[in-house]
């Protein structure tokens, strides 16, 4: 038996529309391109899987996913969860059937968590990913929220998270809203916690800055996966769009290098760089 | 130009398994027609979900004695995930209940723990394979999903393992025309569309 730690580096794509965004916390999205091209890079570059969010559907009340995760699925061979407005349990068959792997529900569960139970017993446990966002009260706990950090649910996380497992949750993806964004790094104590209590591998989002909070959390915590945005997306835009700064400008009328200099916290990497490192250190994903 | 009907009965991922073979040129018929089943040259049956369910919907289907008929007249056949599961006896998903049979064992839930180390279940993530037998264009890699795994009767039957903390079980299976992966080779890269080549240049 060796000493590998397998752990899933995983790249999380925010989608609005047809466009890859990112924001911090959550908010104040700046778009960064197409997102087919980010997932295809990452692919090519190692990554073991591929995490869409929708961050609006919830909000406008529509789920548009399938068309982007069809389009993917023709060149992208790694598994691909798909999340942000799905309500029913046909809105998953839907998505489960234009390619995507798991799907992963926050909204919706919360609104009616016997819908993980109907979910998980139809297209398996593994299949459904819940997710959760969460903000640290000033009473030192950690609360639930939905529709991409705007809406409280007055839900402890560590309960709310256990209940869901019962329920048949395969996994639980874990988004830090105070973190995210912000480079700071990933809140420790919060996944380390969650993953020791409950028995289905948990995915960790929100905070890296640099590939050493990566590196970090694996080695603290029993997290199964982490998923990262700002540093692959901010030195991936580059490497996909050729330093072109016409092209790039072109997605927003924000300079994105001015901005991710703006937030020095976040110390961009190439993804096939950060496999690379990891692999140094004993942590792999998958083999090229 | 080999028939390979993939069998449709509402679980698994077809269009990423229709996906992956497009890249060898390959279109097989995805179908759950038992007449189609019947003269299909190969099939390969998907899965992804819960055994009882799956079990339940290929009676519905009429697709149970066709799959074992299939079988018996030497038809390969390629069992992926769920669909290797179902292949065997019984499986203890949700109760017991039977499976196709064409491999004798069960299928069983992983342990919370292999001695001291836990176990997360289910297993999400990419593995290396270990094959019984040594040669150079093994595929290596895949990527699994799953609670549960085969006891085969006959130890034979396992071509290749995986390694989970110290939990050893049968990752890849075959008896005859029957081949069973745990894995999804459809979500494995390369290595999976390797694997599928493999498959294909056997039928």
């Amino acid at each position: 038996m060796s000493a590998t730690r397998y752990l899933r580096l995983i790249p999380r794509l925010d989608i609005k529309g047809p466009n890859l965004v990112k924001g911090i916390r959550l908010e104040g999205l700046r778009v960064l391109g197409n997102p087919n091209e980010y997932a295809k890079h990452y692919y090519e570059s190692g990554a073991d899987e591929i995490f869409y969010m929708d961050i609006v559907a919830s909000l406008y009340n529509r789920n548009s996913l399938t068309e982007i995760v069809s389009n993917v699925s023709k060149d992208v061979f790694i598994p691909i969860t798909v999340g942000g407005g799905l309500r029913t349990v046909d809105d998953i068959s839907k998505v489960l059937s234009s390619g995507a792997d798991k799907v992963s529900l926050n909204t919706a569960a919360v609104n009616d968590p016997d819908l993980i139970n109907r979910a998980a017993k139809k297209f398996g446990s593994s299949t459904i990913v819940l997710s959760v966002e969460v903000i640290k009260e000033s009473d030192g706990k950690y609360y639930c929220f939905t529709d991409n950090g705007r809406e409280a649910t007055g839900l402890e996380a560590y309960s709310w998270i256990k209940k869901a497992v019962d329920l048949g949750a395969g996994e639980v993806a874990v988004t830090s809203v105070d973190r995210e964004g912000t480079g700071e790094g990933f809140d420790i104590d919060l996944i380390g916690n969650i993953a020791s209590s409950v028995n289905v591998p948990v995915i960790a989002h929100g905070g890296a800055g640099s590939l050493s909070h990566v590196i970090e959390l694996a080695k603290s915590t029993d997290v199964s996966g982490i998923c990262v945005a700002s540093i692959f997306h901010y030195q991936a835009i580059n490497e996909i769009y050729n330093n072109d700064q016409n092209v790039i400008k072109s997605f927003n009328t924000t300079n994105i290098k001015r901005d991710s200099l703006h937030n020095s916290k976040i110390k961009p990497v190439s993804f096939k760089e950060a496999v690379a490192e990891l692999k140094k250190i004993g942590i792999v994903s998958r083999s090229l | 130009m080999k028939n390979i009907v993939i069998i449709d009965y509402g679980l698994g991922n077809i269009f990423s398994i229709k996906q992956s073979l497009a890249t060898l040129g390959v279109n097989p018929i995805v179908t759950n027609d038992t007449k189609t089943v019947l003269a299909a040259d190969a099939i390969i049956l998907p899965g992804v979900g819960a055994f009882p369910d799956a079990m339940n919907r290929l009676n519905e289907l009429g697709l149970v004695q066709v799959l074992r008929d299939c079988a018996k007249a030497g038809k390969p056949m390629l069992g992926i995930c769920l669909g290797m599961q179902l292949l065997f006896n019984k499986s203890f998903e949700y109760g017991e209940h039977e499976g196709l049979s064409l491999l004798d064992g069960e299928i069983v839930k992983f342990p919370t723990h292999h001695g001291d180390v836990k176990l997360k279940v289910p297993f999400v993530g990419w593995n290396n394979l270990s094959y019984q037998e040594h040669r150079n264009d093994n595929v290596n890699s895949i990527y699994l999903v799953h609670s549960f795994y085969a006891k085969p009767v006959d130890a034979k039957i396992t071509v290749a393992t995986c390694n989970y903390n110290g939990m050893v079980y049968p990752a890849i299976v075959q008896k005859q025309n029957i081949v069973g992966i745990q894995g999804h080779p459809e979500k494995s890269a390369t290595h999976g569309i390797n694997f599928f080549k493999q498959w294909i240049s056997k039928i």
